[in-house]
């Protein structure tokens, strides 16, 4: 990038495209991030208020409460997995942008 | 073991210091680290001795509700990941403050960060001091002057010292490479471990899930009672606690300094993105792992004779089924890990000082001659060191390791995590607004700890109910947050740097790229 220059600012940021890509950014982040955030917080209510119900063997001795904590692993490494698929596709849109713009 | 795994780290220093040349190779080891490297950085910073020993003795002790801890700890990233990954590591320079300061008023903002980062790193850093005290001193019982307390102050100078080596000539590069080293180590040690405990059980899930579900103990009336370890509720009795307990786990990683600072590594956005990921993978297992450590520790030593030192657990694990060996270099394995993120505590609370508060607040951005900037984060790192030696000599061997991990988890996601996501997504953010959050956060977790069952009260004078104060602190630090950016009226420079900021963070067009050699 050439030090003497600043990139107009206000005016990439003006561009249909660098909105697109801010909506479908908070389009895809949010959700996701509600989403594992109630997972999560579901597993710490059921466990905090409902213990006994998970307390009871499902898997041979193992019972609910250890295989719901399991899946939050699973669960965590799948919506990482996502996360990862999603950013890439949103790099492509930024370099696209960027080229429009001149830069 | 131990004398030979410390040669190396000291080797790896010297070698980088003599790289060492600028700023950026100092604080961000150049940019040049590579995404698997950076990821096995990032988790064994995160690997402390609270998850390898701590997680270990809680899950040997009370069961299921320790493995909450495990499931937290991982869980926590994907806030990192989803929220504050990239926008950091394209706005930023070196520190979590250089964001918040990017549109708002700097000097103002700069040094509430910096008193933040400093202490929650401050938290933290006592913490794994304390257990290395407790850890060394116990390993060398048997030698006359190495008794109890005495013992356990000579252990915590040791390691100290060790510490400001590392960091004082190594800066981030050399803490990098004793993250990765350690890293591998942890995760091979408890691979080991894992594995030998599965053996004891012929391999059989089955065996292993049945013997844990019936554990002998003694309970708290001192009746032989059989427990399956598996149910939840051994330790946390009021459902709150585990719910704020995950609240600041949930929120606090997000906002841990000496985490953060590990995206300004990489080249580009895209690389600290992948470096989280390969993060997640080695943290993820590595928990799982604790099922069998912990449990199997549950199992194969029993609850009786881990309570008194439930920190020792996992060693005494490997003492069992591995014999002296494989006893040492667990315990050196538990010893790197402390030293590790020791170094890298005091790296980022070091290079937040000099970066944030000397270069910025008292010189106003300039460096004043070439050079100073490293030299005051060398003087702070030793400063730091000394400090927490100092602290960690004071509060003793018995002070309880988790209060102060939890409190540095509460800190970082009141105090800090709000300032951030504001800033990089809320256009009407302003500096007071910057300053209550972070203020604010900070006082209401500092607060709710003094006075909650482990403070200075104790339990009986207690205030607050819950140990941790997550449930309550965090959202009081997002309202601060918004209250101050309410009280402090239209800030047009903080908006009109709103665009620059949503650009840089969204598209990477600016971030300093990797320095060349």
């Amino acid at each position: 990038m050439n030090p003497t220059r600043e990139p107009n600012w206000s005016a990439i940021a003006a561009m249909p495209e660098f909105q697109d890509l801010l909506r479908a950014k908070r389009r895809f982040v949010v959700p996701c991030c509600v989403f594992f955030s109630l997972y999560y917080l579901a597993f710490l209510i059921l466990v905090g208020w409902y213990s006994p119900m998970l307390s009871k063997p499902v898997l041979g001795k193992v019972n609910g409460a250890y295989l719901f904590a399991l899946s939050q692993f699973f669960m965590t490494w799948i919506m990482a997995y996502i996360y990862m698929y999603k950013a890439n596709q949103f790099d492509k849109a930024a370099a696209d942008l960027l080229k429009k713009a001149g830069l | 073991m131990f004398l030979l795994f410390v040669v190396a780290t000291l080797a790896i220093t010297f070698i980088s210091a003599r790289k060492n040349t600028g700023s950026s190779a100092y604080f961000a080891a150049g940019r040049s680290i590579t995404a698997w490297q950076n990821g096995l950085a990032v988790a064994g910073d995160y690997m402390s001795a609270a998850s390898f020993l701590g997680i270990a003795g809680m899950i040997a002790c009370f069961g299921f509700d320790g493995f909450m801890y495990s499931v937290g700890f991982l869980v926590a990233y994907l806030t990192v990941l989803y929220v504050v990954a990239e926008p950091l590591r394209n706005s930023g320079k070196y520190t979590m403050a250089d964001v918040l300061a990017y549109r708002l008023k700097p000097r103002p903002v700069r040094a509430m960060a910096s008193l933040n980062t400093l202490s929650v790193s401050l938290f933290y850093m006592i913490a794994q001091m304390v257990g290395a005290g407790v850890l060394i001193q116990k390993l060398m019982h048997d030698i006359p002057f190495m008794q109890e307390t005495a013992g356990y102050n000579l252990s915590v100078c040791g390691v100290g010292v060790m510490m400001i080596i590392y960091v004082v000539f190594g800066g981030m590069l050399a803490t990098t490479w004793v993250q990765i080293i350690k890293a591998i180590l942890l995760i091979s040690g408890s691979l080991f471990l894992s594995v030998l405990v599965l053996r004891k059980f012929d391999y059989s899930f089955v065996n292993f899930f049945d013997a844990v579900t019936q554990i002998k103990m003694t309970a708290a009336d001192g009746k032989q009672v059989v427990k399956n370890f598996l149910d939840p509720g051994m330790k946390f009795k009021n459902p709150w606690e585990s719910v704020s307990l995950g609240a600041a786990l949930l929120f606090g990683t997000a906002g841990l300094p000496h985490i953060l600072i590990r995206f300004y590594t990489v080249p580009d956005a895209k690389t600290a993105r992948s470096s989280v990921v390969w993060a997640m993978w080695i943290i993820g297992g590595f928990y799982i792992m604790t099922t069998f450590f912990g449990f199997g520790a549950a199992a194969l030593i029993g609850p009786d004779v881990t309570n008194p030192n439930p920190n020792m657990s996992a060693p005494m694990l490997a003492q069992l089924l591995g014999g002296e060996f494989f006893f040492a270099f667990i315990c050196a394995v538990a010893f790197a890990t402390i030293l590790a993120v020791v170094a890298g505590l005091t790296i980022s609370a070091s290079t937040s000082f000099a970066h944030d508060f000397y270069t910025n607040v008292i010189h106003h951005g300039k460096e004043t001659k070439a050079g100073s900037e490293v030299k005051v984060a060398r003087i702070t790192a030793f400063s730091i060191g000394a400090l927490s030696i100092v602290l960690a000599i004071l509060l003793g061997p018995k002070v309880n390791v988790a209060f102060l991990v939890g409190l540095a988890f509460a800190v970082a996601a009141s105090a800090n995590l709000p300032a951030i996501i504001f800033s990089v997504f809320w256009k009407r953010f302003n500096t007071t607004g910057a300053l209550f959050g972070l203020g604010g956060g900070l006082v209401a977790s500092l607060g709710l700890i003094l006075v909650s069952p482990v403070g200075i009260f104790g339990k009986e004078g207690a205030l607050f109910p819950l140990e941790n104060p997550g449930i309550v602190s965090i959202p009081l630090g997002f309202l601060f947050a918004i209250i101050g950016t309410l009280l402090g009226g239209n800030e047009p420079n903080a908006e009109a740097k709103f665009d620059e900021l949503a650009v840089r963070s969204h598209t990477g067009l600016g971030a300093e790229k990797a320095s060349s050699h």
